[in-house]
């Protein structure tokens, strides 16, 4: 594998889709150079949308004309949130790629928790714990008003456990299927009783009345245990890492579990979410892993919008993206969105023919260099692209007009997989 | 329209126009029509993603163990719709209780597996590859498709993302959301064509890629049979769907099924047809919500098995578990384990088949299965899909007796 292709393979993975551009300065500064600067913390958005939920404001006796403007204002909210996390997204870089794999890992709905604010709270969190140790993140998303009402933790009560948090938490976020018994969640939901959220101020607090502090045999350990130190149990728990390594090589790696040998390897990196992702990076087995994941519908799209220069703000991506099956801030259910060939169905196919064309429509000026002799490598090297198939390239070489050429490379089996 | 018709409605729909250009050309068409045999029976398997309350479904309301167990949230013996005099169907079910009447409504009892899983997605997989030890990555319908020679056109979802159930180890059923399949203006099916083709030494995700433009052109052959007045929903986000955390994010049942009998009635070559209804994971204020949703279900259902009657359909409903007996303190109840199957369609005897778990002897709260779930699945492989179960269920002999009879 030569550098360049190495390089771009690091940046398809650790962002959302580099420009030609992005490759070049990364082929000079080396693959090392170009981990560690992907990895640096971030500064956190200052234009994040700030207006409180407008449902939650009302009084319990509004009136229903009032009642039916406030859920409207609501969902314009919601929908101001995804065009405005898309934006970021589009500005480029790792950061916001792992607000994503988080987004997807702590699978939260808006379609349940119904507030913009609450959904930008829980983003908020993944900016800032989401980089280093998960024992503040875990202690984080265990008082997470969204996770709790998500999964009906405001419900959980000291007369009758809710075993539905407590069990997520263990089996998806924090340990796996098999690392605790069913006795595990019982006990786990009894430690998370009582927490109850405030839609008005956005936050969630113990009730003590509704809280059962008995004590509990809860991964082996016997005590009286609180969200922290339940969060503590979890993140000390000896599948914890290795989950979680897991989770971080389906979704930048191969996008199936990886071998012992691999994941013993990059989980010697601790616990630390930077340090985890650059052992990923710099595995052997990593550079073999090119072409092998399929992308993400949002992948897909915020890596053609940056590769074409297209302004997010003209893109209607909400539109391009539900044919695709995938939308931020709704993901289909507590486990996340699907990973690998469950993506590639024929109605997608014909979703990204349709969205390439309409990219292709938005973007002329890059179209406009698809001309001459070298046109196929010229889309290639547009595209990021290691190269077309000989299946491909006849294909591409029927098509003569240049926005035509470009929504088909955009929907090609190549830039399907990254 | 019925099947002989069909022939004249491809013709007028102007895909031998379209068509007759490419490697896909008329005659071809015209074969894939009549590569049906005409004696072919249809599945329909509907998924309630997110784990139905089986006891809430069908209500053993005369058992006192069952108002013990969920005090104030319970149906009175005068609210249910009776089937005998110790069970009756939720009161959202009146449809199906009218098919249960006609002896058309095959109710299962005590279906589950061995050792149950109480995650919704280790549940789901279970039932969805048909294998409870230990779930592979293949679907056992996507099994049984590969065993019929892999055409995508023979297993169809109407749902955004392919159903794990639809996936075989060599190949997959196609996903079709709002049965609308039209080109993009300006691709001509030769390039198309071309992108389906294999490519030496590419990643199995590329050939994947790739393999769907192959499908794609078989499948928009079928389907421009079956989109006229279909409407495109793909711009509404129905926010007034109540969600829950697992799953089921496919467009409204009955638009799904509505697709179906278009496929059915057009004579389609799709034997097996996978269509879903999510939010099922009531963990809270569960039984309004419950008898709302399977409302949603019960209507669709009926009347969609009115509209089949004759056209050896056979309609399957599951959930990827039922709930614990004793209800939890939010009005809601937490995930159990074995609950009931529906089964009807042509060639299903009506009644309850199978016996009712006991609700007092538990296992850690949870009822004990009485059936396997492959026993289900066999009966369906063998008779409706007329396949080797065996082949499918990794060597799975069980039938479930008395519940289908193919000549009726």
């Amino acid at each position: 594998m030569t550098d360049r292709r190495q390089v771009a393979h690091l940046l398809r993975r650790l962002t959302f889709g580099p420009t030609s551009a992005e490759v070049d300065a990364g082929v000079r500064a080396g693959y090392d150079a170009t981990l560690a600067a992907q990895l640096r913390p971030a500064a956190p958005p200052a234009d994040a949308p700030s207006a409180a939920d407008p449902v939650a404001a009302l009084g319990p006796d509004a009136a229903r004309a009032d009642r039916q403007k406030a859920r409207k204002a609501q969902r314009e909210q919601v929908d101001e949130t995804i065009r405005w996390w898309l934006r970021r997204m589009a500005g480029g870089g790792a950061a916001e790629k792992l607000v994503f794999f988080w987004h997807g890992h702590w699978a939260t709905s808006v379609r349940k928790v119904r507030s913009a604010p609450l959904m930008l709270a829980q983003q908020q969190t993944f900016r800032r714990y989401g980089t280093g140790d998960t024992g503040p993140l875990v202690r984080a998303m265990l008082r997470d008003p969204a996770l709790i009402l998500w999964l009906d933790g405001q419900k959980n009560t000291r007369k009758a456990p809710n075993e539905n948090l407590a069990r997520e938490v263990m089996e998806l976020f924090t340990l796996g299927v098999g690392a605790y018994s069913e006795d595990d969640v019982k006990a786990g939901a009894r430690v998370l009783t009582g927490w109850q959220v405030d839609r008005a101020t956005g936050t969630a607090r113990l009730v003590a009345r509704r809280h059962d502090d008995q004590p509990v045999t809860l991964l082996g350990r016997t005590g009286t245990f609180d969200v922290d130190s339940y969060a503590d149990l979890l993140v000390r728990h000896e599948a914890h890492v290795p989950f979680l390594v897991q989770r971080l090589w389906v979704r930048y790696g191969s996008g199936v579990a990886p071998p012992a040998e691999v994941s013993a390897q990059v989980a010697a990196a601790g616990r630390d979410t930077t340090a985890l992702l650059g052992a990923v990076c710099r595995d052997p087995g990593f550079a073999a892993t090119a072409g092998t994941l399929v992308k993400q519908p949002v992948e897909w799209l915020v890596g053609a919008v940056r590769q074409l220069g297209v302004p997010m703000e003209e893109v209607k991506a909400e539109q391009l993206l539900r044919p695709l099956g995938q939308m931020p801030l709704r993901p289909p259910s507590v486990g996340g969105w699907p990973v690998g060939a469950a993506w590639l169905t024929t109605s997608s196919t014909l979703a990204r023919l349709r969205a390439g064309q309409r990219l292709a429509a938005l973007a002329p000026t890059a179209a406009d260099r698809l001309t001459g002799a070298d046109r196929l490598e010229a889309l290639a090297d547009l595209l990021v692209v290691d190269g077309w198939s000989d299946r491909t390239r006849d294909a591409l070489t029927s098509v003569k007009q240049p926005g035509r050429l470009l929504a088909l490379g955009l929907a090609s089996p190549e830039y399907a997989v990254h | 329209m019925d099947t002989i018709t069909r022939r004249r409605f491809l013709v007028a729909s102007g895909v031998a126009a379209g068509a007759a250009a490419t490697a896909y050309g008329l005659n071809e068409i015209l074969a894939t029509a009549g590569d049906r045999d005409p004696a072919a029976r249809t599945l329909v398997l509907v998924t309630l993603y997110g784990g139905n309350d089986g006891l809430g479904t069908v209500i053993p309301f005369a058992d006192p163990a069952y108002a013990a167990a969920r005090p104030g949230v319970s149906y009175q013996p005068d609210e249910v719709l009776r089937l005998d005099e110790t069970v009756g169907l939720n009161p959202g079910l009146a449809g199906l209780h009218r098919l249960y009447g006609a002896g058309r409504l095959a109710i299962v009892r005590g279906v589950g597996y061995p050792r149950p899983n109480r995650s919704h997605f280790r549940s789901m997989d279970i039932w969805q590859t048909a294998q409870p030890d230990r779930p592979g990555t293949s679907g056992w319908l996507g099994r049984w498709l590969d065993t019929t020679g892999g055409d995508p056109r023979q297993a169809v979802s109407f749902e955004p993302v392919l159903p794990p159930l639809l996936a075989g180890t060599v190949s997959a059923g196609a996903t079709i959301p709002g049965g609308v399949l039209q080109l993009p203006g300006g691709l001509t099916p030769a390039t198309l064509s071309k992108l389906g083709t294999p490519a030496a030494g590419e990643s199995p995700a590329a050939a994947r890629a790739a393999a769907c433009f192959a499908d794609l052109m078989r499948l928009q052959d079928l389907m421009r049979q079956v989109a006229e007045g279909t409407r495109d929903d793909t711009e509404s986000d129905d926010e007034q769907t109540p969600a829950t955390a697992t799953g089921g994010a496919a467009p409204p049942l009955d638009q799904q099924l509505a697709l179906v009998a278009r496929c059915v009635e057009a004579g389609a070559a799709t034997r097996v047809y996978s269509v879903s209804q999510g939010g099922f994971d009531l963990h809270a204020d569960g039984k309004q919500a419950q008898q709302a949703l399977l409302a949603k279900v019960d209507e669709p259902l009926a009347a969609f098995a009115d509209r089949m009657a004759g056209k050896g359909v056979v309609v399957a409903v599951y959930s990827e578990f039922g709930r614990r007996v004793r209800a939890n303190a939010s009005d809601g109840t937490d995930h159990g384990t074995a609950s009931d199957m529906f089964l009807l369609g042509d060639g299903i005897r009506g009644g309850l088949h199978g016996e009712p778990p006991s609700l007092t002897d538990l296992d850690d709260g949870d009822l004990k299965h009485t059936v396997d779930f492959r026993d289900v699945y066999a009966t369906l492989l063998d008779g409706v899909l007329g396949s080797d179960p065996q082949r499918i269920l990794d060597g799975w002999s069980g039938r479930l007796a008395g519940v289908y009879r193919a000549d009726s």
